[in-house]
């Protein structure tokens, strides 16, 4: 199997799918040229929790498993906390992504990094741009190099047959 | 249900094939190399071989090279010829840009060593322009080389048409007959052709193994040094129980040509007109001009890979022309020639089927497939950008 088997569960059940029309911050990366884009919703509260998420992506396999996951990472976190969001933590998270994927997770990091800047850009909350590196975030534009993890790093479990 | 519908990948051995190859690794153990009865045996069924695979295309038996599959064939028709037409002070090259990598490749290579290289476009519907072809012959050139139907598509090239241009300009012509082999009826010499590759494991012969045809007269280099095996164009002990039982299988799928295009086209439409009636779908390749087997289609708003994982958990196996299929960050090439847009390239399925398919099976894969689209076009940006109007529908 080319994918973990929490892998395959993200993205055969998918978790947080779907659009929201109240978003406090909407975040969209990637580029449907490459064959990957994210779109991730969120709700937050006067606490500055992330009281709701969404995500809708066009992608391959590992694109939506990463934003599922990625979703269940940030729900119920602060907002700085949710920035500290490592694509490292989703592969981890998802039992390994075979190398040619990791930008997948590079994306989802990129996702919530750009929900959460919409949000500051809406209610006027003063940020350091340094947290929101440009990169865009396609696949294209992300070489493994940006990646914290090489690909030897990663260590897949295979899915039970 | 279980469908196995990938068999432009490879298809599974029939009993035919099975049985023969059994029966070879069992009984007939001898290199054909050796002078001792067990090695002459093996001789014998490998030279009846060579004999029935000639048939199937009109060639001599002593036109016919055993390899290891379809790639290598390529590889060493399109080398020998360059290197003929080097000698020659010939080093120009053409070729379509719908060619299978195995040829691609090859051609890459020989440019690096100073060779010019110039690859056709195609139409709309995947098929090379006979007059392009005549526009870009030039005095140096040496070789041709247009693929007989093509891998993701199934497009059927004007192969006959351009042997005979190329057979009245002197020039060589290389076919990769792989896809075509056993489901298309070859006649090298009405055709013209003077070089051409197949593979046994696309006619539900074995892996492993394939053929070279060079018409007698054609320069052949060797690409593997050692033996005089393949009369010391193709070193190594042959892998005869292989090579019988591809033959058998070649024999089996030539004299079944007629009855199974016409039992599988009849599925192949069934499939292209159930899909059709999906929204923004379109077919890739002409309709008629193509393999009896191939249904390629393009779905707007989704992406290949995600669509191929869903069909398999609903027992469907097929392919993708998709980048994350590819391992690449580009989609098909094939796809891309035919000037789709890299987003809807994305979104390919091909389906390939064969003479153990069903038309039950058909209209499972019918049944299922707009199901797995829409719940995909319902989490996908791209779709949702489409039906608003803020990206343009390329597919109607």
């Amino acid at each position: 199997m080319l994918y973990s088997e929490k892998v395959m569960d993200h993205f055969q059940n998918p978790r947080n799918v779907g659009k929201m029309e109240d978003a406090d911050g909407v975040g969209e990366v990637g580029n449907a040229k490459c064959g990957d884009i994210m779109k991730m919703y969120i709700k937050v509260d006067d606490e500055g929790v992330i009281s709701d998420v969404k995500f809708n992506t066009f992608g391959c396999g590992s694109a939506i498993a990463t934003s599922s996951i990625a979703t269940e990472m940030i729900m119920g976190k602060r907002i700085e906390e949710a920035l500290t969001l490592s694509n490292k933590a989703v592969v981890e998270a998802l039992d390994g992504l075979p190398a040619n994927k990791l930008h997948c997770s590079v994306l989802a990091e990129e996702a919530v990094k750009a929900a959460v800047k919409d949000y500051y850009d809406k209610r006027g909350i003063a940020y350091d741009e340094k947290l929101f590196a440009p990169g865009g975030g396609s696949c294209c534009e992300t070489p493994l190099d940006d990646c914290e993890l090489r690909p030897e790093d990663i260590h897949i479990k295979p899915a039970r047959q | 249900m279980f469908v196995y519908s990938d068999n432009a990948a490879t298809t599974k051995m029939s009993k035919t094939a099975m049985d023969t190859m059994f029966s070879m690794l069992e009984e007939v153990y001898g290199n054909p190399s050796s002078l001792h009865t067990a090695g002459q045996t093996a001789r014998e069924r490998l030279e009846e071989a060579r004999k029935t695979v000639a048939d199937c295309l009109n060639a001599d038996e002593r036109e016919i090279y055993f390899t290891s599959g379809g790639s290598e064939a390529d590889n060493q028709a399109i080398i020998s010829a360059a290197k003929a037409g080097e000698r020659k002070g010939k080093k120009h090259i053409i070729s379509t840009k719908i060619e299978h990598h195995a040829v691609l490749h090859t051609l890459e290579r020989l440019e690096k060593q100073g060779f010019e290289v110039t690859l056709l476009d195609v139409g709309r519907d995947g098929i090379v322009k006979v007059p392009d072809l005549e526009a870009a012959i030039r005095p140096d050139t040496a070789l041709v080389t247009v693929m007989f139907a093509n891998n993701e598509i199934g497009t059927i090239q004007p192969v006959a048409e351009i042997g005979n241009i190329c057979r009245s300009k002197g020039i060589i012509f290389h076919t990769d007959a792989v896809q075509a082999a056993g489901h298309l009826h070859i006649d090298v010499k009405a055709m013209n052709i003077d070089m051409l590759s197949l593979s046994a494991h696309k006619f539900h012969g074995p892996k492993g193994v394939g053929a070279l045809y060079a018409r007698k007269g054609t320069a052949l280099t060797s690409i593997i040094d050692g033996g005089a095996q393949e009369r010391g164009k193709r070193a190594g002990t042959e892998n005869v129980p292989a090579i019988v039982s591809m033959a058998a299988a070649f024999k089996e799928a030539c004299g079944n040509i007629d009855k199974n295009a016409g039992y599988v086209i009849a599925m192949r439409d069934r499939l292209i007109a159930g899909l059709e009636k999906i929204p923004h779908s379109v077919v890739n390749g002409d309709r008629e001009n193509r393999l009896p087997n191939n249904v390629n289609m393009c779905f707007e708003g989704i992406e290949g890979e995600s669509l191929l994982l869903m069909l398999d958990a609903k027992g469907i196996e097929a392919s993708s022309g998709s980048a994350c299929t590819s391992g690449s960050l580009d989609p098909s090439h094939v796809l891309l020639a035919l000037g789709l847009p890299h987003e809807v390239a994305h979104g390919s399925l091909r389906l390939s089927l064969s003479e153990y398919n069903t038309p039950e099976e058909m209209d499972y894969i019918i049944e299922e497939i707009p199901g797995i689209i829409e719940y995909l076009r319902n989490m996908s940006p791209v779709w949702e950008e489409l039906e608003s109007g803020r990206r343009e529908h390329f597919i109607d």
